[in-house]
């Protein structure tokens, strides 16, 4: 993974009054899977659209390749999309899908044959060629879609939420297929999708954004496990958010005292005084029939879910706060109405600045 | 086996009376057609009455040149106002349907105009102005009027038939490196080609149809075949147009089965190459 | 180069012809029609642009305004018999399966490629004084005179409703098998029987394509003069025949144009209730 290949400078997107992407800065380095996930409205769509063309920046600088793109049209850009509808070409069968773009760039039509052959083999559609889109199952008609992007050997493809409209199992399969087929090409992905599980199993690194903002630009592990703001916190995976104040601070443990009672964390570069968000996973709470030092988070056990392995037990505290610990089901020793005190190890926990 | 239950029985009922009214209006919209067919062999001059079997009509036609021409021109004024109204239709359905711009919703609801309005106030309308600019009445002055009203029926048959994935197809298209005009060739009119046909297809009923338009802003001139037909109502119309109308249905008739076959056709084919 | 800017040129290249077409000859004449509606009528036929009211005091008189009326009438008539036969036969159609259902529409369309003067010549050679029908009654012994049928209002109104009726089961048609199963199955689970659920789901829910029905029905009957040309025999007169003379061998138009913006002004007052209601894009007319 080397130089940047796409870099976003500045780049704002705005519909009327309405800003969708604000001063957006990144950069997409070459051969990385990278993801751009949010929820719906969170401006990543538009993001991918910007680079690909069909949007364009309001203001700021889009560079493909050290090039500056921004005037440029989508068919004059070395980029492909691989779009949420496939928008496969109805009237042509699969063979002409995958040449399209060939055929534009007046590739010889031998030539063509060939590398149209080798893509279709490499998506497990040989023998298909012939088909039309609508005779295609959903699966087959996405790896059309990737096929006809791929042939073109574009920079860097870009795929908008390609899997939203596969069954879950599809879609767990063809999470491993893309990736596997990135790393053997070398080519950059640029991913869009609003589920986060697809994300960690998928990308080198994550953009996370939340209103037009990327919140947090890293590796997936860094992403679960120091989220930067209270948004990757609640967003990636489940989480116990405490919002506190800072009472105290030894070295980089800080106690916390928020409505729900008092609490530690690991962090560094915090002041007595400030607002402080408190991040635990629901695995890294422990509990006990009396408080543990540094902490004082009393309980009331509400409600079990079954997970198979697992078990969620969901506890009632101060404020009607609830919060969420699991165990493996033959450790657990609780029934409902019981009541506890939290706490956990202040490492596993994660101090997040108020933005 | 023997005896349906109580369900069935209803549904069976429903399913008689539904069949029986259905024949009952099919035969109200077929009689006219049937009756037009059969008098076209009636021996008797004015179609006064059922005067015997005969098929001189259909020889008398060949020779009847104010019929023949009267149909030449129909036919002449129907092409050429399909060509024109489903060009102007084509592209305009695309741009409505794509861009947004200020005057959209005014040409929206221009287009419904010539469709509700009756078409008799359209003519008037358009024949008064054609006397202010001083534009002669004929060929000219009809196929205005009749892309006039063609437009709109085309515009709405093309606009229904753009598919909401129409935009990403472009996309797409221009993703993978096509501007915009080979988009348009390769991607956004075959896409779209069944719109375009049967908008065709209407375009070309519609005109060839036409009585409203034709009569009032012919002119002195030549009359199109439904002008004729309708300045004989007094006299009767004779026999051969009778003749002539059903040779035309048995020709469109015989079209559309044509055009079935070679679709079926092409259809089995492509099974037969998949299965290769 | 702005790429906004690009995006204009491709907008004006499509949208542009149509929309100059539809300002040249539909608005623009359509805004003079009403114009030359208040001019005066001269002494040889010609228009004297000299505003007047005197073509919409005529539209008053007893004979104008009889045939007026009896348009309306006829055009009420014509257009609740349409729905009335049009509704079940629809509704009918769209319960058959998908494919029977497209040719059994194909069916109606047919008799449409047929010339509808000669269709409407075939009434006539069917109800005339010596016809198959007047044939059969006297042969039956129903009646010992042949009975007049022809160039009377009946007739035309039989010409009016079977070359209206396919204008009316159309737009039903596509309400009706645009209804969702699943609210009839929800109505029925909630205890209606098969007349209540028709009444109340089944109708509201398909008003659209009734109030799209009734437009395209009653607008053009009101306006036509070719079913009363063919089957009235130039004896029986509407509106549309009216105006047609004024244009004609009369030579007045501004009471033509009178009559046309009398035309205008009910297309207008319908169209508006129908906005009410429902979107004027989602009328079925093809």
């Amino acid at each position: 993974m080397g130089e940047a290949i796409v870099q976003l400078i500045d780049v704002d997107k705005s519909y009327g009054s309405n800003l969708v992407v604000k001063k957006m800065n990144m950069e997409i380095k070459e051969g990385e899977f990278l993801t751009l996930l949010g929820p719906s409205g969170c401006g990543k769509t538009t993001t991918l659209r910007m680079i690909a063309g069909f949007e364009d920046a309001t203001s700021g600088i889009i560079m493909v390749q050290g090039e500056r793109v921004e005037d440029k049209e989508p068919f004059e850009r070395d980029v492909n999309t691989v779009f949420q509808s496939y928008a496969l070409f109805p009237h042509m069968n699969v063979f002409d899908n995958v040449a399209y773009g060939l055929m534009i760039k007046k590739v010889p039509k031998a030539e063509i044959k060939t590398r149209v052959m080798e893509m279709l083999e490499m998506v497990q559609l040989s023998g298909y060629e012939k088909r039309k889109p609508d005779e295609l199952s959903g699966g087959q008609n996405q790896r059309v879609a990737i096929a006809r992007a791929l042939v073109n050997n574009p920079k860097v493809l870009l795929l908008d939420e390609p899997l939203g409209a596969l069954d879950l199992k599809l879609r767990k399969s063809m999470q491993i297929e893309l990736k596997r087929l990135q790393k053997k090409l070398g080519i950059t992905f640029v991913y869009v999708t609003h589920d986060q599980e697809e994300a960690l199993t998928m990308s080198d690194r994550i953009a996370v954004m939340n209103g037009g903002i990327i919140d947090q630009l890293a590796a997936p592990m860094e992403i679960y496990n120091r989220p930067a703001t209270r948004f990757v916190a609640g967003f990636i995976g489940e989480s116990n958010i405490f919002d506190g104040i800072v009472k105290a601070i030894d070295g980089n443990t800080i106690t916390v005292e928020a409505p729900q009672g008092i609490m530690q964390v690991t962090g560094e570069g915090f002041e007595v005084g400030e607002e402080i968000h408190v991040s635990v996973r629901p695995e890294a709470v422990n509990y006990g029939k009396e408080p543990v030092a540094g902490f004082d988070l009393q309980a009331k056990v509400l409600d079990f879910i079954y997970l198979g392995s697992t078990v969620k037990t969901t506890v009632s505290m101060n404020e009607g706060f609830e919060a969420k610990f699991t165990r493996f089901e033959q450790g657990l020793d609780l029934k409902e109405e019981d009541q506890l005190y939290l706490s956990w190890n202040p490492d596993k926990a994660v101090a997040i600045k108020k933005s | 086996m023997s005896s349906l239950s109580r369900i069935q029985k209803k549904k069976r009922r429903f399913n008689i009376i539904s069949n029986v009214y259905s024949v009952l209006i099919y035969t109200i919209l077929y009689i006219p057609i049937l009756v037009m067919m059969i008098f076209s062999f009636n021996d008797q001059k004015y179609n006064y009455y059922w005067n015997g079997f005969t098929t001189k009509w259909y020889i008398k036609l060949l020779s009847d040149h104010a019929l023949l021409d009267a149909l030449w021109y129909s036919i002449i004024i129907a092409v050429l106002s399909t060509v024109i109204s489903v060009f102007i239709a084509t592209i305009g359905a695309l741009g409505l349907k794509r861009y947004e711009f200020r005057m959209k919703r005014m040409v929206n609801n221009m287009l419904y105009i010539p469709i509700i309005v009756p078409e008799i106030v359209l003519a008037i309308a358009l024949l008064i102005i054609f006397a202010l600019v001083g534009f002669n009445l004929g060929m000219g002055s009809i196929l205005i009027g009749h892309c006039t009203f063609c437009i709109p029926y085309a515009v709405v048959t093309i606009k229904g038939r753009i598919s909401g994935d129409g935009d990403s197809l472009e996309e797409a298209s221009m993703d993978l490196g096509a501007n915009r005009i080979q988009t348009f060739m390769k991607v956004t009119l075959p896409s779209i080609m069944p719109g375009v046909m049967s908008a065709a297809f209407l375009a070309f009923t519609l005109s060839i149809d036409d009585v409203v338009m034709s009569n009032m802003l012919a002119g002195a001139k030549q009359s199109t075949l439904p002008v004729l037909i309708l300045s004989m109502n007094k006299s009767g119309v004779t026999p051969d147009v009778n003749a002539l109308t059903t040779i035309m249905i048995l020709v469109i008739v015989f079209a559309m089965i044509l055009n079935n076959v070679i679709q079926s056709a092409l259809k089995k084919r492509r099974i037969k190459e998949e299965n290769q | 180069m702005n790429k906004k800017r690009k995006n204009v040129l491709p907008a004006l290249a499509q949208a542009g012809p149509v929309s100059v077409w539809m300002i040249l000859f539909v608005t623009i004449p359509m805004i003079y029609i009403v114009y030359i509606s208040f001019m005066s009528r001269g002494v040889f036929g010609d228009v004297v642009y000299q505003f007047s009211m005197e073509s919409y005091k005529t539209l008053l008189d007893a004979t104008y305004f009889k045939v007026i009326t009896k348009s309306l009438k006829v055009a009420v008539f014509t257009t609740v018999l349409c729905l009335l036969v049009g509704y079940p036969f629809a509704y009918f159609i769209a319960r058959k399966p998908r494919d029977v259902a497209s040719k059994l529409i194909t069916l109606i369309m047919i008799p449409f490629w047929t010339n509808s003067l000669m269709r409407l010549n075939s009434w006539l050679l069917v109800f005339q004084t010596s016809g198959p029908v007047n044939n059969f009654l006297q042969a039956t012994g129903i009646v010992d005179h042949p009975v007049t049928f022809i160039y009377t209002d009946g007739l035309v109104v039989l010409g009016m409703i079977t070359n209206m009726l396919p204008f009316a089961v159309l737009p039903l048609y596509s309400s009706i098998e645009k209804l969702d199963g699943s609210l009839l199955e929800a109505s029925a689970d909630l205890g209606a029987n098969p007349v209540k659920t028709f009444w109340h789901v089944t109708l509201p829910v398909t008003f659209p394509g009734i109030f799209s029905s009734i437009i395209l029905v009653f607008i053009p009957t009101l306006g036509i003069y070719t079913v009363s040309d063919m089957l009235g025999g130039g004896k029986v007169l509407y509106i549309g025949n009216i105006i047609k003379n004024q244009f004609g061998a009369i030579r007045n138009w501004p009471l033509g144009a009178a009559l046309s913006v009398l035309l205008i002004a009910i297309t207008g007052i319908l169209i508006f209730i129908y906005t009410r209601f429902a979107n004027i894009e989602d009328m079925e007319v093809v």
